[in-house]
């Protein structure tokens, strides 16, 4: 009973999970995480990579995104000055119980990867109406 | 009494301890990466402050200097280049575009105006820069101006 009446904001969100790296170094994407009425929505930022190159997992409770750059053409020459980290992006995320994870869906579009993760239809707050 | 700004509380209840000290760990490894990195880039202080400083990398082969910034999320009309002598300067807008105002549970992502400006190494021909944008990434192509380009002299034999 009184899980059903907690807030919806106290629920255990999208909260972040480490794993141990093997072969080779990622990076964190910088994500924002907020919650509607429907489920959260996650967006991460991912410069350099497209649809192609994301893959995005599901075990259990934890959703692990990994997003590949795209591997640079030796047409653009000597790099003279570089910021950028060629490492690939990858984050885990330990996921809500009340997210429906057959109906979550992602996009990427211009480097932002956007996922919404939906909650069951039996944990969205609905109205009761007294006869 | 301290007065200090409310934060949310990270919401991991769900973790345990283990786990909690793992992305600790995480999170100040990305402090010190990006302190030591490039510990003599002013401009890199205003990440600290809440500031955008999208990477560069700048390239060079005999024809074009190119120019790569990762600036993810944009909108075309909200990047702007400019060339001025030889100080390139990229600057734009990311906005928000959430209409739903729900309960935030991290916010990492920046929004906001960004602005980097550098000097090119060599000249270029100003009339002829093509910028691109693609997954997020803005790619200035500079053509080198004639006198910057490399010459085959012939060599005669009498």
């Amino acid at each position: 009973m009184n899980a059903v009446m907690n807030p919806v904001q106290e629920q255990t969100a999208c909260a972040c999970a480490d794993q141990p790296q093997t072969e080779r170094a990622y990076v964190m994407p910088e994500v924002n995480i907020y919650e509607t009425q429907e489920g959260y929505v996650l967006e991460a930022d991912m410069p350099g990579v497209s649809k192609e190159g994301l893959e995005i997992t599901l075990e259990g409770n934890e959703l692990t995104l990994v997003g590949r750059r795209q591997p640079v053409k030796t047409a653009e020459g000597e790099p003279l000055y570089r910021e950028s980290n060629r490492a690939d992006f990858r984050r885990a995320f330990e996921l809500d119980p009340a997210i429906d994870t057959t109906r979550i869906s992602a996009a990427i579009n211009q480097g932002v990867l956007v996922m919404t993760l939906p909650k069951a239809e039996q944990v969205k707050p609905r109205k009761i109406t007294v006869s | 009494m301290s007065l200090i700004r409310y934060q949310k509380p990270e919401i991991n209840w769900g973790l345990s301890p283990l786990r909690r000290a793992f992305n600790l760990r995480e999170d100040l490894d990305q402090v010190f990466d990006r302190l030591f990195q490039f510990p003599l880039d002013p401009t890199r202080d205003n990440q600290f402050m809440g500031g955008w400083t999208p990477a560069l990398d700048l390239y060079e082969d005999k024809e074009n200097l190119t120019v790569k910034a990762e600036i993810p999320g944009m909108k075309k009309e909200d990047i702007e280049v400019t060339l001025h002598e030889n100080l390139l300067t990229i600057s734009g807008e990311r906005k928000e575009e959430r209409k739903d105002k729900g309960g935030t549970c991290r916010t990492e992502r920046f929004y906001g105006r960004f602005q980097r400006t550098f000097s090119l190494p060599t000249p270029v021909s100003a009339d002829k820069i093509t910028a691109a944008y693609q997954d997020g990434v803005l790619t200035v192509v500079l053509p080198k101006a004639e006198e910057a380009r490399p010459k085959q002299i012939p060599v005669n034999v009498n």
